[in-house]
């Protein structure tokens, strides 16, 4: 059984419609591409719940999620940004994915200190997100993400703002973390090329249809459709071997 | 509508969508504003019977208040808003001398001082007895004879908008990029070209938004126009519907200038709501305008030092000029009288009443404002939040008059007086709450409902968590400016107080029209006190509360 059935999708905003059938197993990483307003956002936040479907189902791992809000699904998002509270320390953002209203037992606590030291901020959990970088910031919200303990994790282009060399380090830490946590990622990307290193599966999305899937390097190799080929023109990085 | 919910649509009716979308709290807040302005409106078309309208639209009398109320409201808006053109430019221009600060806060006061406070005040300095006068007369420039009426009427407005006037001015210099002037410098711009050039197309952004603000605020003045007119020949609407009721006791003359206020004020709130949106007030920041450019000439210097001493003169005189004439009052007599510290405490309740009642109205206006906006309902959202600002163009007065109205055959008892005073007074303070409520509410949902849905945080403890942090201190400021305004407004309190005991702000009017300056100095020296003491207590408490 399919970890993840998006089950004949269907979102609308006036003319422009979104269709979305697949499924993708668990313990995998699936990397969404496509050009700006193909739907990938909106991709994610449909199956997340931040955004309701006209029509179709998501079931996770055998569970109908299509019509509970966010916080009942067991997924976690990266945002690409405002991923944590401005006036909170990076701690007590954390603390968050434990308890919304910060009522946490010292159990509790002790998973917020591990999920802290997993992602190395030890020295500056009691900072507040303005005082940290961005690659630090983004650590943080990653702990929180682990800290929900959720079997699938979103990420909305959320390494965006960092420079290359933080952003591959951030890969490795989400892959290293895939594979140690045994967690379900799927993940939209504007440079491919950034998670070739992992076998990732893909789909490309353009204008809000699924046009392409398979094995992202093969995807890269060879474009199966012309769409995705005038896409892949127009990243050239996607092409370029890592 | 939007797509997602347009299938689930047809089987709610328009009340059950409304409350699905903007959620209790904005319903029964919409509820509230609506009853109250429409009732009002409902009472004074029953009170305004056809006969009155043509006897009245016969009369001269009508025709010179309306034309005396848009004319004194033009003249005080063109001498406020001129002056405070080259005033902020100075501020601007010198961002660095030392009591800058103290002045822009100077500033700020003439908006938080009652209005009757602030007229004592300009009577004793720039009256007909005043100590101005005393030192011009000797050389022959006396104005003895001609400051009540419409020379009164336009010192008083000038002294209450020409400071918000220039703190609504800055932040125009404060927002041109340093690279502009470092331009300017190096294609050797003169000090009209850089004004033309830089200067002037920062400040049309924010000039109209201010002319609008400033006209309005003169159009609908009451106080200064009762005090300072002088009788029918400077009457405004406002005060001719006070005289209507209160002496004359003709309800449906009332009731008639009443919806005509509305019309007008409709009218100018339409053709001007789109300059009319909250603007940044300076906090007195320092201005993009490098010192090294080499724009500083020492005639500008003296110019722009002689224009700051005087603004602040003319703002400062008659601010301490009531401090020092009430501290030389007759102080043990008027503070052992135990009527002043009832008016005191009447003042006091009906600002928590009004404060109390106007804050839930903002919050209930602004979290169903955040509700729709999250639902995608834009439209609807922005206008709940222009709801909370529709009491700008229904005035008081006119609100107070439609309450009087329906009230009066019940008889106006002391507590009855003192509930409608709070809610009118309430309605006058709304838009500023709705104004920082707004804002802060409708970013904190744009940048967190997300991440508050993924992790289950709603109601008291996302308020207590997320939105009271980002809140608390433009909560804290507004609050105590309301409750402050509410101390000190003398409007509708007037309307409603036969004997002088009601408020304290009526309580000095009443001082003053019978001639007893010395108690009403004293008094005046109170109602600044407490004034002062209300706006710091409540920015305290609300600002410095943590969940």
């Amino acid at each position: 059984m399919a970890f993840l059935n998006v089950d004949q999708l269907r979102f609308g905003q006036g003319e422009w419609q979104l269709a979305a059938d697949f499924e993708i197993e668990r313990h995998s990483l699936t990397v969404v591409i496509g050009a700006s307003g193909a739907g990938k956002s909106t991709l994610l936040a449909l199956i997340a719940g931040f955004e309701q479907a006209t029509a179709g189902r998501i079931v996770l791992n055998g569970i109908d999620v299509t019509q509970l809000p966010p916080s009942s699904r067991s997924i976690t998002t990266l945002f690409q940004d405002h991923n944590l509270f401005a006036h909170l320390s990076l701690k007590d953002n954390i603390a968050l994915a434990r308890h919304p209203g910060l009522k946490l037992s010292i159990d509790d606590w002790h998973q917020v200190d591990q999920a802290i030291a997993r992602v190395g901020l030890e020295n500056i959990a009691q900072r507040r997100p303005g005082e940290v970088s961005g690659g630090q910031a983004q650590r943080a919200a990653l702990a929180r993400c682990l800290c929900q303990e959720r079997t699938l994790l979103l990420l909305d282009e959320p390494f965006t703002g960092l420079d290359p060399a933080r952003r591959a380090e951030m890969f490795e830490l989400i892959d290293g973390l895939r594979q140690e946590r045994g967690l379900t990622i799927f993940l939209v990307s504007h440079n491919p090329q950034e998670t070739r290193y992992s076998a990732a599966s893909a789909l490309f999305l353009h204008q809000g249809q699924i046009k392409a899937r398979g094995l992202l390097s093969a995807l890269l190799a060879s474009p199966p459709c012309v769409e995705l080929n005038d896409y892949l023109d127009q990243v050239p990085a996607a092409r370029s071997p890592k | 509508m939007d797509p997602r919910v347009a299938g689930r649509a047809h089987r709610l009716n328009p009340f059950s969508l409304l409350v699905r979308d903007a959620g209790w709290f904005g319903v029964v807040a919409i509820i509230l504003l609506i009853a109250l302005v429409g009732g009002t409106l409902l009472v004074l078309l029953t009170a305004s019977p056809a006969a009155v309208l043509s006897t009245q639209l016969a009369d001269p009398y009508l025709y010179r208040v309306v034309g005396f109320t848009v004319w004194q409201a033009s003249l005080s808006t063109l001498l406020s808003v001129l002056l405070a053109i080259p005033t902020a430019r100075a501020f601007a221009r010198r961002d660095q001398f030392p009591g800058r600060g103290a002045l822009l806060r100077l500033m700020g006061l003439p908006i938080v001082t009652p209005v009757i406070v602030a007229v004592l005040g300009i009577v004793a300095v720039y009256g007909e007895s005043g100590l101005l006068n005393r030192y011009l007369e000797p050389i022959g420039l006396s104005w003895r004879g001609h400051f009540y009426g419409l020379t009164g009427i336009l010192l008083a407005h000038v002294f209450f908008n020409l400071p918000l006037s220039i703190r609504m001015l800055l932040p125009a210099w404060e927002r041109i990029p340093g690279e502009n002037w470092r331009l300017a410098a190096q294609l050797g711009m003169t000090a009209g070209q850089r004004f033309r050039q830089v200067e002037w197309p920062a400040l049309v952004g924010v000039l109209p938004g201010t002319i609008s603000v400033v006209f309005l605020l003169c159009f609908t003045s009451f106080a200064v126009v009762l005090v300072l007119g002088g009788g029918p020949r400077a009457t405004t609407i406002e005060v001719a519907i006070y005289q209507a009721l209160r002496f004359d006791f003709e309800p449906g003359l009332a009731a008639w200038l009443a919806l005509g206020q509305l019309g007008i004020c409709l009218i100018l709130v339409v053709a001007l709501h789109r300059w009319l949106r909250a603007q940044p007030v300076s906090r007195g920041l320092k201005t993009g305008q490098p010192r090294a450019l080499g724009f500083d000439s020492v005639g500008q210097r003296w110019f722009d030092g002689i224009l700051l001493t005087a603004v602040c003169g003319f703002v400062a005189l008659p601010l301490a000029a009531v401090i020092w004439l009430g501290l030389n009052g007759p102080l043990a007599r008027v503070l052992s009288n135990a009527t002043l510290w009832s008016a005191a405490g009447r003042s006091a309740l009906i600002s928590t009443l009004a404060t109390t009642l106007a804050l839930t109205l903002a919050f209930g206006l602004t979290l169903g404002a955040r509700r729709l906006s999250t639902r995608h309902r834009q439209q609807a959202a922005e206008g709940v939040l222009l709801a909370g600002s529709m009491t700008l163009a229904v005035p008081p007065m006119v609100i107070g008059s439609g309450l009087f109205l329906l009230l009066l055959p019940l008889g106006l008892t002391f507590d009855i007086a003192t509930a409608l005073v709070a809610i009118v007074n309430a309605t006058l303070i709304l838009p500023y709450l709705v104004r920082t409520i707004g804002p802060a509410l409708m970013n904190s949902g744009a940048r967190y409902q997300r991440l508050c849905l993924q992790l289950g945080m709603s109601g008291w403890q996302r308020f207590r968590l997320i939105d009271w942090p980002l809140l608390r201190k433009p909560l804290g400021f507004a609050v105590a400016l309301a409750a402050t305004l509410s101390f000190g407004d003398m409007g509708v309190a007037a309307l409603f107080d036969t004997t002088g005991m009601l408020t304290l702000p009526v309580m000095l009017y009443h001082q003053l029209g019978a001639y007893r300056f010395n108690e009403a100095a004293v008094t005046a020296l109170v109602l600044i006190v407490l004034c002062a003491l209300v706006f710091v207590v409540v920015e305290r408490l609300v600002g410095q509360w943590r969940s």
